[in-house]
């Protein structure tokens, strides 16, 4: 790995406002000799030492310094970081004396990763996973940010690729060298790789929409008739102490949104219109709103009013039915009052239940573009097999299918060429008739 | 002694060196061609074969842009066998086994014709070289030849080292001197160098050869020919034959392996992967019992065969021992034993994109000094350095082939943009526009260019006029011919009922209608000449898929619109890793296309490239 490039950046990397700690990272090829002026006796890299940080002969603050060497560190450069005390005035005075140096300057918003993209200490998909995990606000989701950043997307994204980089080097084989010595008939193990290949990939697509609500959260609307006790249960559910993350109002004034964390999931609960049928034409849209919005969500609680009520429309199979005003009730398991809170647990355990089923179908791939290029690379290989079973002889263009199926999955991490397929040809067939 | 000036010098008359001298005469340069014995012109040192997949492209572009390596090709093929012939058009690629007295004999005679083009027999020993800069060659007489630009393809001369087992002599190819005081001259350019070595088989008496028990390889029944003007062979055609390898011939090689020049360390030379000694493929693949070997005719009244597959550089004594222990090869006799040879090779990045050497004015290589294999290579490359000289002497821009067009566009990019890791060769699936780039049509997409050049000769640019009227005068009229679906099924065609009226062309997109199922239909249709409609017929075979890639092809015309200004300091490009900046340093790449192939570029880096081509545009605006 090369030393460090360019210019060196400073910023403060933990968040601004007063804090116990805070964290100023200094990246670059001249982080160390800047530090060092500043610093008597730097720690080795890899080592951290308790010390003044110092300037025009006054002590600024005792901080933690810690050292590591290019391309040992987070951006791949040489990197000091200081952890000093949390102040705005000390974090103001460190950054002030190092703007003073010509070859460092702050460093922009997102520069430290893009730096380590650019060095090859993480991939593009990484650097994704590296943003979900800052902006992760409940468990599910860390988890999933820490998935996604320890790179698992690329060790899945590179066996397919190996397996279809093998695929395409069995093809360009009998392409290339027609003449020689080499297996005919290729197709049953081509077929084998790029079906395993699709799987795979079919999976991961499903996958990627659980994952999706993992980082946007669920939907659960509550629907039923007007005055069937949903805003009070939504008030009950809001008071509560579930870690309540926003309330908003939503599109229309007639759905409103609370955002939660049920059991480490962010849910978003939606409090709709009351369900029907009215002259009103301002409720018939709105009432019509709220159906749509309802049919939209990943659940639905239905609040009956009477116990024989029928829903609005079919309702799925893990939705909910419960009746309402559970209060005005002889209580049991499938009533609910937002009113005394009975049940309210037990729904909001539901709840968790069902989504957390949901969330263990949760794919490594969580990005829309992920799902794009996954969704391209499944239809080229569908494309590639279905050319190699009705017309074996054109197998240049299932190469070619296969060729923008690979450089499809590319596109998630890096990117791939014909290098590495002739690699793969030579080193798996005897060649040189 | 002091010879006339000329405007361009070809050093070698070899494959590349040929193509070379006959293009920049073509050209309008007054050229001459400098090569150690006039015998030498075309010789065919490796296997007596030409063309091939990916090979036989470059040779066909060759031609549509006047060359004559089809030419000569055609004249003396013994062989002609179209690979591929049950694949789609992309992939087909000619070749033939040629006859060697036949093809240099074809070269002497093509060159020998060529205007503006004199053939000198001497010894290149030193350029005239001032600051950089090259204007003529000294030859070993001590004689001075002036030129505007010299053109370098002197092939595995460089510090040639040739091994048979532990002899090792000096040559660049049996029987011949190597170059050694041009060698040292052209260390003082300080070029980066580095070693390769390649192989050749024994070759065999055939009288010795027990053919009535061997399987053999005829020529094909209907022989497609390399050069655009050629129709059918110039020759009687022979076959080929085929013996195997077996357990006697592998032990023989195993148990005699540290006797290897290449085993028994005396090669530090990388050879290619697709053409492995027999050692090779003994070590490499120790599970495969048996490997096929092609018994090759070197020409229709020499006795020499060729046997391809068995290159190695194992002791004379051993390679009669394991040839004998195979089917057929029983009694033969060597007539000169195989060996391996070592040469330098310069690292091609060194090069621009018209072959010309970037640190020395007036200097182009071309062929295997760039770190090539193949006749076809060399030859192809031999084009791009001839014109380029050329248009340099005559004070004209370069000429740069695109990966969009060509084969040899695809080459020299690789070549100039990659480097090399082993000795470099032609594959179709180095090519990512394939479908486009065909053999058929290389006409199409080159001789039109050729003729800008000067290159094409009178005879082709008319036959090439000809043939596209007919193509144009043909697409005409099916564009005239429509029909509906239900219309379609009544003449018996296989076709989605959509009710969407399809032409003619459109039909043919179809892979069960052949172009005789529109004859039926509309019997105008016939009138055509038949090499129109079968090239019709391939056109709308990957028609859609073409159209498909126009978008990576308009991409790629983008990045290659972005060009790179000369003195661009990639080492003060801010962000970038120093192993990014010392590539492209090396590199210096001309747009961002070719900055883009670089081996380990990022998608964040070009954009931090094109955002300091933004900002070097704004300021020299």
């Amino acid at each position: 790995m090369s030393a460090a490039a360019g210019d060196t950046i400073f910023a403060q990397a933990s968040g601004t406002g007063r804090a116990g700690v805070s964290v100023i990272r200094v990246s670059g090829p001249d982080a160390f000799a800047i530090c060092a002026n500043h610093i008597d006796v730097l720690p080795k890299a890899g080592q951290f030492k308790l010390r003044y940080f110092q300037a025009d002969g006054q002590n600024i603050d005792h901080l933690l310094v810690l050292t590591f060497r290019s391309p040992n560190s987070f951006t791949g450069e040489d990197v000091v970081e200081l952890h000093c005390h949390g102040s705005p005035a000390v974090v103001k005075a460190i950054l002030a004396v190092l703007t003073r140096y010509p070859q460092a300057r702050p460093a922009e918003p997102g520069e430290f990763t893009r730096r380590a993209l650019e060095n090859n200490k993480l991939d593009l998909a990484q650097v994704e996973g590296l943003s979900d995990l800052i902006n992760a606000e409940t468990e599910a989701q860390r988890m999933q940010a820490v998935r996604i950043f320890s790179g698992q997307l690329g060790i899945l994204v590179e066996s397919w690729r190996q397996n279809l980089l093998r695929a395409a080097a069995l093809i360009e084989v009998t392409i290339d060298f027609a003449d020689e010595d080499v297996p005919v008939d290729v197709s049953p193990e081509v077929s084998a790789l790029m079906a395993q290949v699709m799987k795979g990939l079919s999976t991961e697509i499903a996958g990627s929409y659980v994952a999706e609500r993992v980082r946007n959260g669920f939907e659960v609307a509550i629907i039923g008739a007007p005055n069937a006790g949903k805003s009070t249960l939504l008030n009950t559910i809001s008071g509560r102490d579930v870690a309540i993350t926003s309330e908003v109002a939503g599109t229309t004034r007639d759905v409103i949104e609370v955002r939660m964390d049920v059991n480490g999931l962010p849910v978003t609960l939606l409090d709709t219109a009351g369900i029907r049928d009215s002259a009103d034409e301002i409720e018939k849209v709105g009432v019509q709103r709220a159906i749509e919005r309802a049919q939209q969500a990943d659940l639905r609680v239905f609040l009956k009013s009477t116990l024989d009520e029928e829903p609005p429309f079919a309702l799925s199979q893990d939705d909910i039915s419960l009746l309402g005003k559970g209060d005005l009730h002889v209580a049991q398991d499938s009533t609910i009052s937002g009113k005394s809170g009975d049940g309210v647990d037990r729904l909001l355990a539901q709840i968790a239940e069902i989504l957390s089923a949901r969330a263990a179908n949760v794919g490594t791939a969580t990005h829309l573009r992920h799902r794009h290029a996954m969704e391209a690379a499944c239809e080229a290989l569908d494309q590639a097999r279905s050319v190699l079973d009705q017309n074996p002889a054109s197998a240049e263009i299932a190469a070619e299918y296969l060729r923008y199926a690979i450089r499809k999955l590319d596109s998630l991490i890096g990117r791939v060429d014909v290098e590495m397929v002739l690699g793969e040809i030579f080193s798996q067939f005897c060649l040189g008739k | 002694m002091k010879h006339h000036d000329f405007d361009v010098i070809v050093i070698g008359g070899g494959h590349a060196g040929a193509e070379a001298a006959h293009t920049a005469a073509r050209a309008g340069a007054k050229t001459a061609l400098v090569t150690l014995s006039l015998d030498n012109i075309g010789v065919m040192s490796c296997n007596p074969a030409i063309g091939g997949l990916g090979k036989g492209h470059l040779v066909r572009e060759i031609d549509a842009l006047g060359g004559v390596m089809g030419i000569a090709a055609d004249r003396s093929g013994i062989q002609f066998r179209l690979l591929n012939r049950r694949k789609g058009p992309a992939v087909q690629g000619p070749r033939t086994q040629s006859d060697r007295k036949l093809y240099r004999a074809a070269m002497a005679d093509l060159l020998g014709k060529t205007p503006n083009l004199a053939i000198i027999a001497g010894e290149v020993a030193d350029f005239i070289a001032k600051d950089d800069n090259v204007s003529g060659v000294v030859l070993a007489d001590g004689s001075e030849i002036r030129a505007k630009a010299v053109v370098l393809t002197t092939g595995t001369f460089l510090r040639g080292v040739i091994h048979i087992g532990d002899t090792r002599m000096a040559g660049g190819r049996m029987g011949d001197k190597p170059s050694v005081k041009l060698a040292e001259r052209i260390d003082t350019f300080n070029l980066p160098l580095g070693r390769l070595k390649t192989g050749t088989p024994p070759r065999l008496d055939g009288r010795t050869i027990n053919w009535e028990s061997l399987e053999t390889q005829p020529a094909d029944d209907d022989p497609v020919m390399f050069s655009f003007l050629s129709h059918k062979p110039f020759v009687r055609q022979i076959a080929c034959g085929i013996t195997h390898t077996n357990e006697k011939t592998h032990a023989i090689i195993r148990d005699n392996l540290s006797r290897s020049a290449m085993y028994g360390g005396h090669i530090e030379g990388i050879g290619p992967r697709y053409c492995p000694s027999i050692e090779d493929k003994i070590v490499r693949f120790a599970d495969k019992s048996s490997h096929q070997v092609f018994l090759e005719p070197e020409g229709l009244d020499d006795h020499t065969i060729y046997p391809n597959g068995i290159s190695t550089s194992l002791p004379a004594d051993v390679q009669q021992d394991y040839v004998r222990s195979m089917d057929g090869l029983e009694n033969v006799s060597i007539l000169q034993p195989g060996y391996a040879i070592e040469y330098d090779f310069v690292d091609p990045r060194a090069l621009g994109p018209d072959l010309q050497v970037k640190a020395v004015k007036n200097l182009y290589f071309a062929g295997q000094i760039n770190g090539t294999t193949g006749y076809e290579e060399a030859a192809a490359q031999g084009y791009v350095a001839g014109i380029n000289a050329a248009r340099c002497a005559m004070g004209q821009d370069a000429v740069i082939f695109s990966r969009r067009d060509s084969y040899i566009g695809v080459m020299i990019d690789d070549l100039v943009t990659r480097g090399v890791s082993e000795p470099y060769r032609m594959f179709t699936s180095r090519a990512e526009f394939r479908l486009s780039l065909r053999a058929d049509n290389a006409d199409q997409r080159l001789t039109p260019l050729g003729i800008a050049l000067g290159t094409v000769g009178e005879a082709r640019k008319h036959a090439f006029d000809t043939k596209m009227d007919q193509i144009t005068a043909c697409y005409a009229q099916l564009n005239t011919c429509q029909l509906t679906p239900s219309e379609g099924k009544k003449h018996g065609l296989n076709m989605n009922q959509d009710g969407q009226r399809r032409t003619a062309v459109e039909l043919l997109a179809f892979p069960d209608i052949e172009f005789t199922d529109l004859e039926q239909i509309w019997p105008q249709l016939a009138d055509h000449d038949l090499q129109v409609k079968q090239q019709i017929n391939r056109e709308a075979q990957y028609a859609a898929y073409i159209a498909r890639q126009e978008r990576d092809v308009l991409a790629l015309k983008r990045d290659e619109a972005q060009t790179i200004p000369k003195d661009m300091n990639f080492m003060e490009i801010e962000g970038l890793s120093t192993e990014l900046r010392q590539k492209l340093t090396k590199v210096q790449p001309r747009d961002l296309g070719q900055a883009g192939r670089i081996d380990g570029m990022t998608p964040a880096a070009l954009t931090l490239i094109l955002t300091k081509l933004r900002q070097y545009q704004r300021k020299s605006a």
